[in-house]
């Protein structure tokens, strides 16, 4: 013991010097022992946990993703999955006395202005009131949890029953909108909210905006409750006005959450289908790419060109993902 | 000084004003259907703000409909079993991605991610061939297994970031006392985290029991369908016939349950809702 | 019971080296402490011995037999969190019992040993309770009883009093201690603070950013520190240090010169040439002794700390640099005097500039034969 308590009082070169052949053994060691068993122990047990959640995602969504996009590759029917002939590119585009495919259907292509539409005004509508929504709700007020659980009722009410509840609302003839319109002076006569072209996808977006704004609202909530008071009350000691505070200090501090809020609404309302479908049906005029697929698919039973449908709405929609992602890290790594 | 006076109070009375205007926003159009659902279809087509007289017509006549009846048990079915599966696979998911480290977590959160990104339609057909190869068509058991596509990945996500906020040192008195992972798992954590698999189960409840696409499309006849579909398809003769009255009442009774939840839970709701987001 | 070695430990996590290097024998029954200042990797080394981390390379053996690849409950041991990490939703009896049960003991046998363990650390009458309804001297003695329950061989504690405060720790201090003696149990102990260190361990192991700097009896350490950072880190108040100059004065030692104390001759082993050479003078507070000066000659106290028992003085020298000196209380000084120092030349150290302890000239004889290399 003596002697080893001499060894490390030694000097670095001393030390090093000595017994270079356990070094050599140690180094070798070193791979064979990279973990503890404890370590191994847990590695394994992280996959054999996973492997359910991984054979259950692949399952639903893994597999059936590749069998979409083979579908959509050939001539496959509702009727004869199985029969299906591979026909290459034909459902996307072929030339056969004039473009025939989704990329030649006018159809298709309003779909896709439709739904970039009722993405870009539902979302910004959703952004503007969130925030309002949440710095209310961030004001220290009597009955605050109240009007915080009733914001959250839009949120749980089940998608299809508010479209029934807006259908109603907004009907032409017996509707309370326009009843409340016409008695404010406001229209002359009634509007057909959900069958005139021009009004409906304004019906549709109404709602969406009514029943995803507390979401948006809620997140931004949250960030709004972990912002520093300090910078506040230096502000307030500075005499700086309030919505000069508001834009240089609280905007951009809850511009990260309002972001990912932004991102998640963003990609909800690319996929839109239920609130449209009940509302308004397969109508022209309010037609998105999720209706238009499922229409192919279903209603006219053709998989292979509805599956090429559903195709392009996914390389839609992991293109936004991607150049979000992109143009997230970019502005990270500028801002360091 | 009167004049500061002035300007506090008007902004006060702008604020209870904007206060106001967001209640009635956002409770409105449920406190209408209330109003419409209690009122007798012979007074349905005059508009009027509150119930005169309590009429219960409409809630007599939508349960005695046995496909409506059904359509709640298949509902409840659904959503059960979806939120049990979801919280047992999502747990010991959540375990893995949260507590070790390991070559390939970070690829696997992506993939978890990326699904809950997934637009259902991507899905549809291929989805549809797996249900109908396991025989699933038109049953529970399709959409029970077709719901997990949506609430395993955020139930991972959440349950991952709560499993997170875990001391470390409590996992590894576990493992001095010569616990296994599993037994850590369920002796140790799971009793620590039965809020957030609360919270967590609440808002897999809610999403299966509103989601539309899937069963409308993974099921056929009136006795397997769900709640949402069931609304949906209410219909009469033609556009302008249709039974609102009957229509608002099943939306209330499908609806109740889920506000009575919301109000209690709100604060669970909202942890889990921002825990799910913020991380991502 | 039973003995430690480290062989050449070392730790990497990623690129950055925690620990270099570490060779060390506990030998059964030790209260062995490694104490240091705070991420010197004290921790670590302790997760190490535990098996919590993977040692990169270097050997560990438990009673000779190598356990590298074994895991803690395997090693036999026991440990005690800095934050107890008790369960929170088990009852004292769950958490003591949780670590028996799982070794598979039959039913009597953990009750036995429960009660056993919560009579020796008087949790008897708590054994119902939940963590959450403790004090924090309870829940500390929980976490100790848990460790201990399953007897392991050796028992861990990392930093377990810095969550109590000051005076339950020294109550707990004792009680440890006690515990130790009553036990017989090899027993390794990581602290930040000295105090703890000597009041308790048998050896103290010095650590520093990753490597040992000394190991030792607390005597030896205080008495014979081999480097400035052990001489500054043992002892309270610090040890005071002042530059000097120094000459080689044959067998006595070296001549060293200090401006506003005077010439000393140390009997201390300067290696280096004959020409002067600047090292650093080490003086324990205790070991100055001042004496009133005339004017403004010698040092000037900035300030007197009165604690009853004794008192300190704060001195500064005229290059600025600050001192500390111990006297008898109450002081015969206020603030505002000067006074010149004093101390044994046996009682003060020398450091070269690379912070190494001179070794005292009769070690002359015995010192091995590579050492000289250590002061060129
Ligand atoms: N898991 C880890 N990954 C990377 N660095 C770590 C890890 N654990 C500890 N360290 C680093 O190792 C050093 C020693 O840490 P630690 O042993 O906890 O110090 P101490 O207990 O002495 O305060 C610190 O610099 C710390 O940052
Ligand atoms: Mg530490």
């Amino acid at each position: 013991m003596a002697a080893r308590e001499s060894h490390d009082a030694l000097p670095d070169n001393a030390r090093h010097s000595r017994s270079d052949g356990r070094l050599k053994r140690s180094a070798k060691a070193w791979h064979r022992e990279r973990g503890t068993r404890v370590r191994r122990q847990r590695v394994r047990a992280a996959w054999l946990f996973l492997t359910p959640m991984l054979i259950v995602l692949a399952a639903v969504a893994g597999w059936p993703l590749i069998r979409t996009f083979w579908f959509s590759l050939t001539d496959a029917s509702l009727s004869s999955l199985d029969g299906a002939q591979f026909i290459g590119v034909e459902n996307y585009l072929v030339f056969d006395d004039g473009w025939y495919g989704i990329l030649a259907d006018p159809l298709w292509w309003q779909s896709v202005w439709n739904t970039l539409y009722f993405t870009l005004v539902s979302v910004s509508l959703e952004a503007v009131l969130g925030v309002i929504v949440a710095l209310v709700l961030n004001a220290r007020f009597r009955g605050r949890t109240l009007v915080r659980a009733a914001m959250l009722i839009p949120w749980a009410i089940p998608t299809v029953v508010s479209a029934r509840i807006w259908a109603w609302m907004l009907n032409d003839q017996f509707g309370i909108i326009n009843h409340m319109l016409l008695g404010l002076g406001l229209i002359d006569a009634p509007l057909s909210w959900t069958a005139d072209a021009s009004l409906s996808m304004w019906a549709v977006i109404m709602v969406d905006v009514w029943k995803a704004t507390p979401f948006v609202a809620l997140l931004v909530l949250a960030a709004l409750q972990m912002l520093p008071s300090d910078c506040y009350e230096a502000a307030r000691v500075d005499g700086i006005h309030p919505v000069r505070v508001f834009f240089r200090v609280t905007l951009p501090l809850i511009t990260p959450a309002l972001l990912v809020a932004v991102i998640f609404r963003a990609l909800d309302a690319l996929r839109v289908f239920d609130v449209i479908y009940v509302l308004t049906s397969n109508a022209a005029s309010t037609m998105t790419m999720s209706i238009y697929a499922r229409q192919q698919l279903v209603e006219f039973q053709d998989v292979g060109y509805g599956s090429a449908a559903s195709t392009l709405l996914f390389m839609i929609i992991a293109l936004v993902t991607v150049v979000y992602l992109y143009l997230g890290r970019r502005q990270l790594g500028g801002g360091q | 000084m009167t004049l500061r006076m002035l300007k506090a109070v008007v902004l006060k009375i702008g604020f209870w004003a904007l206060v106001g205007v967001l209640m009635l926003y956002a409770i409105f159009p449920f406190y209408y259907a209330v109003v419409t659902s209690l009122k007798p279809s012979s007074e349905l087509f005059e508009v009027s703000y509150w119930i005169d007289d309590l009429d219960f017509s409409n809630y007599v006549a939508v349960p005695s409909q046995p496909a409506f009846l059904a359509a709640i048990r298949n509902s409840v079915i659904v959503a059960v079993s979806v939120v049990i599966i979801a919280l047992l696979l999502g747990l010991t998911a959540a375990w893995a991605l949260g507590r070790v480290r390991f070559r390939g977590r970070t690829t696997v959160m992506m993939l978890v991610l990326g699904v809950s990104m997934f637009p259902q339609v991507a899905v549809l057909s291929g989805l549809f061939e797996v249900i109908r190869t396991l025989d699933l068509y038109n049953s529970p058991g399709g959409l029970i297994l077709s719901y997990t596509i949506f609430t395993l990945p955020f139930t991972v996500w959440i349950l991952t970031t709560f499993m997170r906020q875990l001391p470390d040192e409590l996992e590894e008195a576990a493992i001095v006392d010569g616990a296994s992972p599993w037994v850590t798992l369920t002796k140790v954590f799971m009793p620590l985290l039965w809020p957030a698999m609360a919270t967590t189960g609440l808002l897999a409840f809610i999403a299966a029991w509103n989601e539309f696409l899937f069963a409308l499309t993974f099921t056929l006849t009136d006795t397997q369908r769900t709640v949402p579909v069931a609304i949906a398809l209410i219909s009469g003769g033609s556009q302008y016939e249709l039974p609102w009255g009957p229509i608002m009442a099943a939306s209330v009774i499908v609806t109740v349950p889920l506000v009575v939840l919301v109000v209690i839970f709100q604060r669970r709701i909202v942890s889990g809702l921002t825990a799910g987001a913020v991380k991502g | 019971m039973a003995s430690v070695t480290l062989e050449r430990v070392n730790k990497r996590f990623g690129s950055t080296r925690v620990i270099e290097d570490v060779s060390l024998d506990i030998s059964d029954g030790e209260f062995v402490v490694f104490v240091g200042p705070s991420g010197c990797g004290k921790s670590t080394l302790l997760r190490l011995i535990a098996g919590l981390e993977s040692i990169t390379h270097g050997d560990l053996m438990i009673d000779g037999t190598r356990v590298n690849h074994l895991t803690p409950p395997e090693r036999g041991i026991g440990m005690v969190f800095q934050s107890y990490a008790l369960y929170p939703h088990m009852s004292v009896y769950d958490n003591i019992a949780f670590g028996l049960k799982l070794a598979k003991s039959d039913r009597q046998t953990v009750d036995e040993r429960v009660r056993q363990t919560a009579k020796i650390l008087q949790l008897d009458g708590l054994l119902d309770r939940l963590p959450k309804a403790l004090s924090g001297g309870q829940r500390q003695r929980v976490a100790i009883g848990r460790a201990m329950a399953r007897e392991p061989r050796i028992l861990l504690f990392d930093e377990p009093l810095s969550n109590l405060d000051a005076a339950l720790r020294v109550q707990t201090r004792n009680e440890i201690a006690h515990l130790h003696a009553r036990l017989g149990a090899t027993m390794i102990y990581v602290t930040h603070d000295q105090v703890e260190a000597m009041t308790l361990a048998d050896r103290i192991v010095v650590l520093n950013e990753g490597h040992v700097e000394q190991t030792g009896s607390p005597r030896e350490l205080y008495e014979q520190p081999m480097s400035r950072f052990v001489a500054g880190f043992i002892g309270s108040p610090k040890m005071n240090f002042l530059t000097a100059l120094a000459r080689a004065e044959g067998d006595a030692g070296c001549r060293i010169s200090i401006p506003g104390i005077g010439e000393h001759v140390l009997p201390r082993r300067l290696l280096a040439s004959e020409r002067e050479t600047r090292l650093t003078l080490g003086v324990r507070p205790e070991h100055l002794t001042p004496t009133a000066a005339a004017g403004d000659a010698g040092f000037n106290i900035l300030n007197v700390e009165y604690l009853g028992s004794e008192a300190y003085l704060y001195l500064e020298t005229p290059e600025g640099e600050a001192l500390v000196c111990r006297t008898e209380a109450p002081a015969p000084f206020v603030r505002g005097d000067h006074v010149t120092l004093d101390f044994a030349p046996h009682r003060a150290h020398l450091f070269d500039h690379d912070g190494r302890a001179l070794p005292p000239v009769h070690d002359a004889g015995t010192e091995p034969a590579t050492a000289p290399t250590t002061f060129s």
